[in-house]
């Protein structure tokens, strides 16, 4: 892995500068769904992303997790200059600083809870057999699915997958979640639950969130809320002064 | 999960065991397709191997022969004047190789020969009584011979044992001339002395007309009959390696001078008939692999769809292109070896109920049953290789799958 550059302030997690996205470049049907983004995630925060469908949000938390790249503009991450990585490299760097929640928690139904969970670490076989397994149990334990580990995934209830889901986004201990709406799928307990477990983990691991959700209330308990409109960062609001405009759906 | 098995084998092998009935249904079918071309080899092999072994069990694998004679036009002292133009083919006569013994040891020397047996070969009437029937005479020297074409096991009754007074007699000629073994017949040569010998065996080479010409005198007997004091009429060679025989006989008849005839060249009708049979086995076998091929892939290829949003969530937690593609291509080669190793076990499971089955009239074995581990070897590395091979394109769309696009859906 690169040093991180220098003279970027060691707090700064993800920092994009004028970020832009098209698609069909060239085409008749070219459209700019991201314009000239400026954005910065300091270590540590727990920022909720907002905007109506269609507005960007998801393109934009692609480019972020590195699984799409911007047509133009620099991205930092973790102090690395991302534009000139290549595959590998950038798949190396995700995997290493990023954790990945969705709306659909997309566990592996092959494999148990607790394998689910010690995946991103068995990919790259960074940890001894028995530290993967300790670690996934007290992550497992830590969202309160320790009886559940050896269940496999697809027998769990939809709000214990999504809690799998978050053990695995952890599991590396990554620098930055990306959560895609993680509570959109889960009833109004399980995605208290759920948001609950987020915040912990923030608060006890100082790891950066940056949640997409459309709901305002859980919105409104996040450090930030950056509202996106037509590709366009419209707010980026500490909670205190946040704005309500956005609709919930 | 075992500890350190590389993440790839545990999730190609946890796929295929999430798929079980899909697993399970490609598995049979590779396995079919596999023990059929067990079978088909096996069989074939020892079928050939079988045909061949007779085959050669009645001659020399090459056999040396004086060069024939030739007439040439009589010419005159005047260049380019051909005096008499129409030159008749001659007859060719019963004569001895020139130098035999020398020949012999010639051959005897090289390190790709085993036996070498000089014989006499001629005609004549064997006469009982009334009764007379032609037969081919041959005229052995019986250790060197027996070596070559094992006579005494075709000895149904009496023994192989050849003096100057001893006749071996085929069965069919026994019966025709009313002959025992114990009994005396009369052989007439065409030119030459007529003798009266003693049967001091009968044998049944396995066909009728053999069995009524051919008879075996010792190598004097037929060198006085054949009126060739001292000659032989030819030179019986087996060699190491069978296979090799046309390449030997060529090298032979260049460092003798004589003409030497492959047990191949011998037999081209049959060893043209068994190339084809070879060639068309291998292309049906060459299709059935081709279907089993087509079986494996198109089974991936439905898994890489089922699959495309699991794939895209381990390409988003960091699983590289190389991954993704290594846990394809090993289901596809576990599929494969899995399915050659079923076949395999079922194929010659299915070639010894055959073989036990489907006899000969007279009850023999059509073929020595010979199902060898090499083959089932082969087929389970070939089988395993065609898996690999068969799941290279499923596994590139799977490892070039968008991420984005996979996990939307």
């Amino acid at each position: 892995m690169d040093k991180p550059a220098s003279g970027a302030p060691a707090d700064i997690v993800v920092q994009l500068d004028g970020i832009v996205k098209r698609y069909n470049e060239g085409l008749s049907s070219e459209v700019e769904v991201l314009h000239a983004i400026d954005l910065t995630l300091h270590r540590g925060e727990f920022v909720a992303l907002m905007g109506p469908s269609g507005s960007g949000k998801s393109t934009l938390l692609n480019i972020i997790g590195l699984l799409d790249r911007p047509t133009s503009g620099l991205l930092f991450l973790n102090g690395h200059e991302t534009g000139a990585l290549d595959d590998a490299a950038l798949t190396r760097l995700r995997s290493e600083n990023i954790g990945f929640v969705f709306q659909h928690h997309h566990l592996l139904s092959a494999f148990t809870a607790l394998e689910n969970v010690m995946l991103p670490m068995l990919v790259h076989r960074k940890f001894p057999d028995a530290a993967m397994r300790e670690r996934a149990r007290a992550l497992l334990m830590r969202m309160g699915l320790s009886e559940w580990a050896d269940n496999p995934a697809n027998a769990l209830s939809g709000g214990q997958q999504q809690r799998v889901a978050i053990a695995r986004a952890l599991a590396m201990n990554p620098a930055l979640v990306l959560a895609d709406e993680p509570t959109g799928n889960l009833d109004t307990m399980a995605a208290e639950t759920v948001f609950a477990l987020l915040r912990r983990a923030n608060e006890e691991n100082g790891t950066t969130f940056l949640l997409v959700t459309h709901n305002l209330a859980l919105a409104r308990r996040c450090d930030r809320i950056i509202e996106v409109v037509d590709g366009h960062i419209v707010k980026t609001d500490a909670v205190s002064s946040a704005s309500v405009a956005v609709q919930v759906p | 999960m075992n500890r350190w098995t590389p993440f790839e084998w545990i999730a190609a092998i946890r796929f295929l065991r999430e798929g079980r009935a899909q697993t399970l249904f490609i598995i049979s079918g590779v396995a079919i397709g596999v023990a059929v071309i067990v079978f088909m080899s096996a069989m074939l092999t020892s079928l050939q191997g079988n045909f061949i072994t007779r085959t050669l069990s009645a001659q020399a694998h090459i056999q040396i022969l004086p060069p024939e004679e030739i007439a040439r036009p009589l010419r005159t002292s005047t260049a380019g004047v051909v005096q008499a133009p129409v030159v008749q083919r001659p007859t060719q006569r019963v004569r001895s190789i020139d130098q035999w013994q020398r020949v012999v040891k010639q051959v005897r020397a090289r390190d790709d020969v085993t036996t070498v047996s000089p014989t006499v070969s001629t005609s004549a009437l064997a006469v009982r009584g009334d009764a007379s029937r032609s037969i081919a005479l041959t005229g052995i020297e019986p250790d060197a011979y027996y070596r070559i074409v094992r006579l005494p096991d075709y000895v149904i009754a009496g023994s192989a044992r050849l003096t100057g007074e001893d006749i071996l007699i085929g069965s069919e000629l026994a019966h025709e001339l009313g002959l025992l073994v114990g009994d005396r017949v009369s052989v007439v040569p065409a030119s030459g002395p007529t003798r009266t010998l003693m049967v001091s065996g009968v044998f049944d080479l396995g066909n009728k007309s053999a069995n009524q010409r051919t008879a075996f005198v010792s190598l004097h007997t037929a060198q006085t009959l054949a009126n060739l004091a001292g000659g032989v009429t030819s030179i019986d060679i087996n060699l190491r390696e069978l296979y090799r025989a046309e390449a030997i006989a060529a090298a032979v008849s260049m460092s003798t001078g004589l003409k030497a005839d492959s047990w191949t060249t011998t037999n081209s009708q049959l060893f043209s008939t068994l190339s084809a049979q070879a060639l068309s086995f291998t292309t049906i076998r060459a299709f059935v692999a081709l279907s089993v091929a087509f079986g494996v892939a198109s089974v991936l290829s439905v898994s890489v769809i089922q699959r495309s949003k699991e794939i895209g969530i381990l390409r988003a937690m960091g699983t590289s292109q190389g991954q993704v593609l290594r846990v394809f291509l090993l289901q596809g080669g576990l599929l494969g070896c899995a399915g050659a190793m079923v076949g395999s076990t079922l194929g010659s499971g299915a070639l010894r109920v055959f073989h036990a089955v489907v006899r000969l009239s007279d009850g023999s074995e059509l073929f020595p049953f010979a199902v060898s581990l090499p083959l089932q070897l082969l087929a389970v590395v070939a089988a395993t290789f065609t898996g690999v091979l068969a799941a290279a394109v499923p596994a590139l769309q799977a490892a070039r799958l968008d991420p984005v696009v996979a996990i939307r859906g």
